[in-house]
């Protein structure tokens, strides 16, 4: 899991591409704890070719990217 | 996806029209918007430094961050958080405005300089690219200011509460604060217009993450050029506007608050590109953040305000060109320029991550 909590744009995003750049996951779990990041690692996830879905837990949220 | 990428765009058109109508409403030329000279403008009218040319309490600041703050609060996103490098912040914040006060204009008047055709912003732009992909090196081997963590909610409201007391205070008191009475500090929009257009423009800029460094470090990044979307609404609409209204005028030379000093204008703009990347956004966006509750971006406000301070204390800024005298960034403000690139190199080098954790 990928915890990008408390880190701002766009280093969330940067963390998941050099991840998906790595080790081309067939899933990734990332944590963060703010909505800009939801919405820029979904558009990046997205372009790469995964499905994201976002659970939110109490102030933080959890992305699940699969391909 | 689509409805995020029209809303930038939506925001960045009315950011345009907004600095159109700011500028014919009485903003001095080519500055409908500008962050860096409004902060100074503040920092003058609060006597922190004595330019008697540019003092003035613009209310375009005070309505970004309240617009922010409350679309912040509307739509559940306010967070009080902070302590990533808070003092690196500052002093970041202090030379991205001695960099932006020696071009003359933060990213956004840069992008509002480029719509009315003065081709100085132009090699400003080259400058700020460059420093983008300089500062874009570093993020993608790791740099980073570290973690910010959630704090109390007064933390998260210092900014939004000290803009409405100065709104509270100027109207109340105006003898308190000194007001430019020639130069740009001397023409302005009506008081309420431009804060009523200004809280709608910080509305907007919070839902649609208006970013000018965004935009370009994004593309460089990622190839996602979402937040440039923005950047090119803005000039296409000032653009626009200035043809229609006439005050379109391409070239170097004749520029209203510009200078064709052109190795400082582009080392000037590199100062702001490479800090504002590692800052995570351009002057704008730091006012939207601060007014969403993000105390890093509070201090950063206070960073840039001190810088413009230090700009005219110490006669850093770039004086503009006029019928008499050329222009041009004085000596001591390329030092200061050449000294802000030496600190941005060194926070650089010395927040990468070490070799255990990378």
């Amino acid at each position: 899991m990928i915890d990008a909590r408390g880190l701002v744009c766009p280093m969330p995003v940067a963390m998941v591409q050099k991840e998906v750049k790595a080790n081309a996951p067939k899933e990734v779990e990332v944590m963060v704890d703010d909505q800009c990041a939801v919405e820029n690692i979904t558009r990046y996830a997205t372009n790469a070719g995964y499905a994201v879905s976002v659970d939110k837990e109490g102030t933080d949220y959890r992305l699940t990217l699969k391909k | 996806m689509k409805k995020v990428n029209w809303i930038v765009v939506i925001a960045g058109a009315l950011v345009g029209l907004a600095a159109v109508l700011l500028t014919a409403l009485g903003n001095p030329a080519n500055m409908g918007f500008c962050i860096a000279c409004f902060l100074r403008d503040i920092a003058g009218a609060c006597s922190l430094h004595g330019a008697a040319k540019v003092q003035y309490v613009r209310p375009e600041i005070i309505g970004l961050v309240l617009g922010s703050f409350i679309m912040a609060l509307v739509k559940g996103e306010f967070r009080a958080k902070g302590g990533s490098s808070p003092a690196t912040r500052f002093v970041l914040g202090a030379f991205v405005m001695i960099g932006a006060l020696a071009f003359l204009g933060c990213p956004l008047r840069m992008v509002i300089r480029l719509g009315g055709g003065d081709l100085n912003a132009l090699v400003a732009l080259i400058g700020f690219t460059i420093g983008i992909f300089i500062g874009v090196q570093f993020m993608k081997r790791g740099f980073s200011l570290r973690r910010n963590y959630t704090l109390g909610v007064t933390e998260g409201t210092i900014l939004p509460v000290l803009m409405l007391g100065l709104l509270i205070l100027v109207v109340a008191v105006p003898s308190l604060f000194k007001f430019s009475e020639a130069g740009p500090g001397s023409k302005f929009a009506p008081f309420f217009a431009a804060l009523g257009i200004a809280l709608v423009v910080g509305a907007l800029a919070q839902r649609s993450r208006l970013c000018m460094v965004g935009g370009i470090r994004d593309g460089m990044m990622f190839g996602d050029f979402k937040l440039l979307y923005g950047f090119v609404a803005i000039f296409a609409v000032v653009l626009v506007g200035n043809l229609i209204t006439g005050h379109f005028n391409l070239g170097f030379a004749g520029q209203p608050v510009a200078h064709s000093d052109h190795v400082w204008n582009l080392l000037g703009m590199l100062l702001v590109g490479w800090g504002s990347v590692l800052l995570g956004g351009c002057p704008l966006r730091q006012l939207i953040l601060a007014g969403e509750g993000n105390s890093d971006s509070t201090v950063t406000v206070f960073g840039m305000i001190a810088g413009a301070a230090f700009a005219h204390n110490f006669g850093l800024a770039g004086v503009a060109a006029s019928a008499d005298a050329a222009g041009g960034v004085p000596t001591a403000g390329r030092i200061a320029v050449v000294i802000g690139i030496v600190f941005v190199l060194a926070v650089s080098l010395l927040n990468m991550p070490k070799k255990a954790d990378a």
